[in-house]
């Protein structure tokens, strides 16, 4: 029944790159070059190798697809088992597609240690796409961890100059969460006696243990999307890394969280999740408003899209957890296209830092006189960020607030004032940084958009107004696995409802 | 057809914005201006087919979103609302089209204008071309992108760029109210397709649900949440702040998109909704009021200020007040009748005030105006015929439909109606006032300009007074022509299912006391006499008054003092939480517990543990006894249990 290992190669195809780029030595600049092609080339045909899994997917079942099964650790039931289903297949694409963009975006900024940097951003890719096409729980907790260490190092070495700060709060706060999701982890196999996520799924895990295994979760999940009040590591990250950092931490890391809470915290722990609901919408809420006020002070460019990007992903955790078809189909959608939009951001932040070295708002002004293609390609995203009708932004948040609405209309009306709030910082940054008079003088030569930046930024807009104005290819992959994962939700409060009653 | 006359816009739009650069001006301005007159063309047949026969049409373009219960395509929607409509849009937009072309001509951004403008006019179209909510919603948040984009379109003026940004966020509380309003339809009706949402909507009366707390009525409600979005893009009293500072854009801007079009949107989608609003009569009793309120209020600032747009601007405001009382008494074909005379001498004046402002090099204060009719007589004279027709002196188009408002009202014989009545007439006669205030300031009496602009006054070009002229027919004919069809015997064969009125409002505005039909141009003419009276008889009088009523004078000429009260409550206390939250919450309170706190706590710990270390035997000696004793005790303890 074996078909052809489509996942192992998408996991393991970046891997070969590895090897090729240290197999030849030297520190020198041709070494550098041939780096930068095998990263480029491996990537991308990484990025080909996926797309077959969009191709050949299935639209019509929530089963998981694609799914290869080896014996690993036997005598405790664990398994190298992959597979993805509509929640997970779209994750595998959004880091696929994101990496080759980031290794263009890092073709002339990175000078030190290409290969090194290279290699790390190979490594990073097999992780995240492990991350998402991972069935067993253990192999999750390998790749969700994995991806950790590149990403410390790539903000630890290559980043600005409070880097080491910002790589040990980055560490810090994800790893508390990661340890507690380990004790969760063996918890769940001494109950259950394997880490298989599907034979898990439809394991009853005892009500009085919910909880405490929810809250474990929770740590981890939660510091990872982030939410507020564990978020202030994003920011401080955000601002050390390269711009391929925060480009790939903002566009596929903090997805892992929102991953997370789909994949395990809902369908194993139905009861907890119910209970906890006040908290994430409170949380959420809080991360919407708040952020976005904090947002509106921000002097540094990539700080406030990543307390944007705190605020976005608010939207994503209530989403999920009104456990309506719309706020998950929301919440999945919304994750996507900040995925994109974020990233995109960021590089546009990366254009101007990389000639101007700061990414101080005050610093620019009047930049559209001589970029014009940049201002259009800012506006662009910015729109999307703000979530304008026909943007990929706009999509998820509707339907989150769609859900929200049916809920709670409380957590709506609140939310929805993001959207006012939203718009507000986004175009006053926008403001300052592209409008009004070209007057420092350092601006006066600067350079518009060469090539290779078109190249980075044009499948990104495609992909923002494709999700805007024909979002159905997105929405239609969901469809089956949410509806499944609905059912179970609501079959397990049902069934749990009565011995619930009972108990009392 | 019915494709091609929304999407040519569009195609212009995109060759013009993607290309225009290397295409160069004036092949930009042809490609932006020959598709919307095409369309403008195909609009006139399109009114005539769906006017005379009273048809719906719907063109499935393809899917949108389709979620469980949510299914949105992209469609394009005709019935005669649509039609009427289509047909403003496309030929105010075609006029301020050709209009630009003269106005921008020193402009070094031509292709970028043209190409926002054909962009607009796109979403507009999509706007009342809609059948669901959601494209309404589309087409809502388009106009105001693009109405951001053209009011900041001189990105180097910093007035220009504040004034788009508040633009943007006004319209944006409006559309919070919007969004809220789709979602709580959604929620009670399971669908956004205005055709089931008319179907159920009868039987949502009385119904009442929590929301927010609250046991509130489901219609109300929902009604009231989608009048926020109109109250915010139509300008009305409180969410009005935007619209004076737009004046900032370009003239033919202004025109098109704050008077004639972008800003009626929220008249046409109360309309579109008429057959859910008609169930929520409390919701319509508040729409009068406010109405009623901006009407008045607007035209008391209309009368103080010096800049020639603004002043027009308020009295758009205060006309799209009387739109929206109009809708509020039930008398929808009377709104959508206002909103068609309008746009025509609404877009006249502004596009005529461009021509002076284009005259006279860029000023725009009318007291550096004055005896400019010598030098600019087909402006003047076109200038003329809106203010005629603006004040609603009989036979020019405002004549018809303002009275057919206020009559209107009167014949609701609701509390809201008559103050709705008396307000529309107070505002009527200052209307009037400011209209001529506005002309004797500009046109006549003695020049107040500098010796050296006033010698280069020149009247503008044929380019721009072509356009003018067609407005003008329509804002001289299209009353009188249309009021049949609009409002009279013709009226239900004319809007066929499209507009539902529950109580024929418009047929008892024909029986009302003949006072009050005659006292709207009995005040409208008094307005005239009094501003000939105190700006070309004796202007001391003027002084004299202003003198006397100084307090008042002050408030009404600082608008009220709205703008500075939301700078207080609203923008500077967003700031100012955002900094205090950024540094007290961020950096005081979370990062000081948590990763900065327990990293501090470490070394700290280190630094105690490294002190322990001390080197001496009898530090070593005592620590190991201490183990040993608490090793015993443990292990008693442990032997005793």
């Amino acid at each position: 029944m074996q078909s052809f290992p489509v996942l192992s190669l998408t996991i393991f195809l970046p891997l070969i790159g590895v090897l090729f780029i240290l197999l030849v030595r030297g520190n020198d600049e041709t070494s550098a070059r041939n780096a930068r092609y095998t990263a480029l080339w491996t990537s991308i045909a990484t990025f080909i190798v996926s797309i077959f899994l969009w191709i050949n997917f299935d639209i019509g079942t929530a089963d998981f697809q694609f799914v290869e099964k080896h014996q690993w650790v036997p005598a405790y039931q664990i398994y190298y088992h992959l597979g993805v289903d509509g929640i997970s297949m779209l994750f595998v694409l959004l880091s696929t597609a994101l990496t080759p963009l980031c290794v263009l975006a890092s073709w002339k900024v990175i000078k030190e240690r290409v290969r090194e940097y290279m290699i790390a951003f190979l490594i990073l890719e097999t992780m995240m796409v492990g991350t998402f096409s991972s069935l067993d729980f253990l192999l999750f907790y390998v790749f969700f961890e994995g991806s950790l260490i590149p990403m410390f190092i790539i903000i630890g070495v290559w980043g600005g100059g409070r880097r080491v700060y910002s790589a040990f709060k980055f560490f810090l706060f994800t790893l508390t969460g990661s340890v507690l999701l380990l004790v969760a982890l063996m918890t769940i196999h001494f109950q259950a006696g394997t880490t298989d996520i599907p034979t898990l799924l439809n394991f009853d895990i005892p009500a009085e243990m919910q909880p405490w295994l929810w809250i474990a979760f929770f740590a981890s999940f939660a510091v990872k999307m982030p939410m507020w009040p564990v978020h202030t590591w994003l920011p401080d990250a955000h601002v050390e890394a390269p711009t391929a950092g925060s480009v790939i931490l903002a566009g596929v890391l903090l997805k892992m969280g929102g991953y997370g809470f789909l994949r395990f915290s809902l369908p194993m722990l139905p009861l907890a999740s119910e209970q906890f609901t006040p908290l994430i919408y409170t949380l959420s809420v809080i991360a919407i408003i708040y952020t976005s006020l904090v947002a509106l002070a921000q002097e540094d460019m990539k700080k406030l899209i990543a307390y944007s990007s705190v605020a976005h992903m608010g939207f994503v955790t209530i989403g999920i957890f009104t456990s309506t078809v719309y706020g998950i189909q929301g919440g999945i959608f919304q994750m996507l296209s900040h995925g994109v939009i974020s990233a995109a951001l960021f590089l546009c932040v990366g254009v101007v830092y990389d000639r101007m070295h700061t990414r101080e708002i005050s610093r620019y002004g009047g930049l559209i006189e001589r970029m014009p293609k940049y201002a259009v390609v800012f506006m662009i995203f910015m729109l999307g960020a703000v979530g304008l009708p026909g943007t990929g932004g706009f999509i998820g948040e509707f339907l989150v607030l769609l859900g929200a609405f049916q809920v709670n209309t409380w957590v709506a009306l609140l939310a929805t004032s993001g959207i006012v709030l939203g718009a507000a910082y986004m175009l006053f940054m926008y403001r300052r940084v592209i409008f009004g008079q070209l007057e420092r003088a350092d601006l006066k030569g600067i350079m518009d958009l060469e090539p290779r930046e078109i190249v980075i930024f044009a499948p990104l807009i495609i992909l923002v107004l494709w999700m805007g104005l024909w979002p159905q290819p997105f929405l239609q992959v969901m469809d089956a696995s949410v509806l499944n994962l609905m059912q179970n939700y609501q079959d397990a409060l049902g069934s749990l409802d009565v011995t619930g009653l009972s108990n009392r | 057809m019915l494709t091609a006359t929304i999407f040519l816009p569009l195609l212009g739009a995109v060759i013009a914005g993607l290309f225009g650069n290397r295409l160069g001006s004036r092949i930009s301005q042809l490609i932006t201006v020959i598709p919307l007159l095409l369309s403008a063309t195909l609009s006139c047949f399109l009114l005539y087919h769906f006017g005379w026969t009273g048809e719906t049409e719907t063109v499935n373009l393809f899917t949108w979103i389709n979620v469980e219960a949510l299914e949105i395509s992209w469609v394009i929607y005709f019935d005669t609302l649509t039609a009427v409509m289509v047909f403003v849009v496309t030929l105010v937009s075609g006029m301020v089209h050709v209009y630009s072309i003269g106005y921008m001509s020193e402009d070094p951004h031509i292709p970028r204008f043209m190409s926002y403008l054909s962009l607009f006019t796109f979403f507009m179209l999509m706007l009342v071309t809609s059948n669901n909510l959601l494209q309404m919603f589309f087409g809502w948040e388009g106009v105001g992108l693009c109405s951001y984009l053209l009011i900041g379109f001189w990105f180097k003026k910093n007035t220009a760029n504040a004034a788009a940004i508040k633009a943007f966020l006004v319209n944006r509380v409006g559309d919070f109210g919007f969004l809220l309003g789709i979602l709580a339809v959604f929620y009670f009706f399971e669908t956004l397709q205005f055709e089931e949402i008319f179907k159920i909507a009868p039987d949502m009366v009385g119904k009442t649900f929590l929301f927010l707390g609250m046991e509130v009525d489901v219609l109300t409600t929902i009604c009231l949440l989608l009048f926020i979005g109109a109250m915010g893009k139509s300008a009305q009293i409180g969410l009005h702040t935007w619209l004076p500072d737009a004046m900032e854009g370009p003239t033919p801007v202004s025109a098109l998109i704050h008077a004639a079009t972008m800003v009626t949107a929220g008249v046409f989608m109360v309309v579109r909704l008429s057959p859910m609003f008609e169930y929520a009569p409390l919701a319509l009793t508040i729409i009068t009021i406010i109405g009623a309120s901006t009407a008045f209020f607007a035209a008391t600032i209309g009368l103080t200020q010096w800049d020639i747009k603004r002043v027009i601007a308020y009295s758009t405001c205060s006309q799209l007040g009387y739109m929206f009382f109009a809708v509020g008494v039930g008398a929808y074909p009377a709104a959508i009748f206002h909103l068609m005379t309008h746009a025509f001498f609404k877009a006249l004046l502004f596009l005529g005030s461009g021509s002076v402002i284009h005259g006279m090099h860029d000023e725009q204060d009318m007291r550096r105006m004055g005896g400019l009719f010598s030098k600019m007589k087909i402006t003047g004279a076109l200038m003329w015929i809106g203010s005629l027709a603006l004040a609603g002196v009989p036979l020019f188009s405002g004549y018809y439909s303002k009275d057919i408002i206020l009559e209107s009202a009167f014949a609701s014989h609701t509390g809201a109606g008559y103050l709705a009545y008396w307000a529309g007439i107070m505002a009527a006669f200052m209307t009037a006032f400011y209209s001529w205030r506005l002309l004797f300031l500009t046109f006549h009496g003695s020049s107040r300009a500098d010796k050296n602009v006033l010698d280069k006054v020149h009247e503008s070009p044929p380019i721009m007074i072509v356009p003018l002229l067609v407005l003008s027919l329509g804002a001289i004919f299209s009353g009188w022509f249309a009021v049949d069809y609009f409002v009279g015997q013709k009226m239900n064969e004319f809007w066929g299912s499209s507009i539902l009125m529950l109580d024929d409002i418009i047929e008892k505005a024909h029986h009302i006391p003949s006072w009050a039909i005659l006292l709207p141009t009995i005040v409208g003419l008094t307005g005239i006499i009094c501003a000939w009276v105190l700006y070309i008889k004796s202007p001391n009088l003027l002084s004299r008054i202003t003198a006397a009523v100084g307090p008042v004078y002050k408030f009404i000429y600082n608008k009220w003092y709205f703008d500075e009260l939301y700078d207080l409550i609203f923008v500077r206390p967003c700031f100012y939480l955002g900094r205090g939250l950024w540094k007290s919450g961020d950096g005081y309170v979370i990062d000081a517990v948590g990763p900065d706190g327990i990293a501090d706590s470490v070394l700290n710990l280190a630094k105690r543990a490294g002190k322990v270390q001390s080197g001496y035997l009898y530090h070593y000696a005592f620590a190991m006894m201490i183990g040993v004793l608490i090793l015993i005790t443990w292990f008693l303890f442990g032997f005793f249990q």
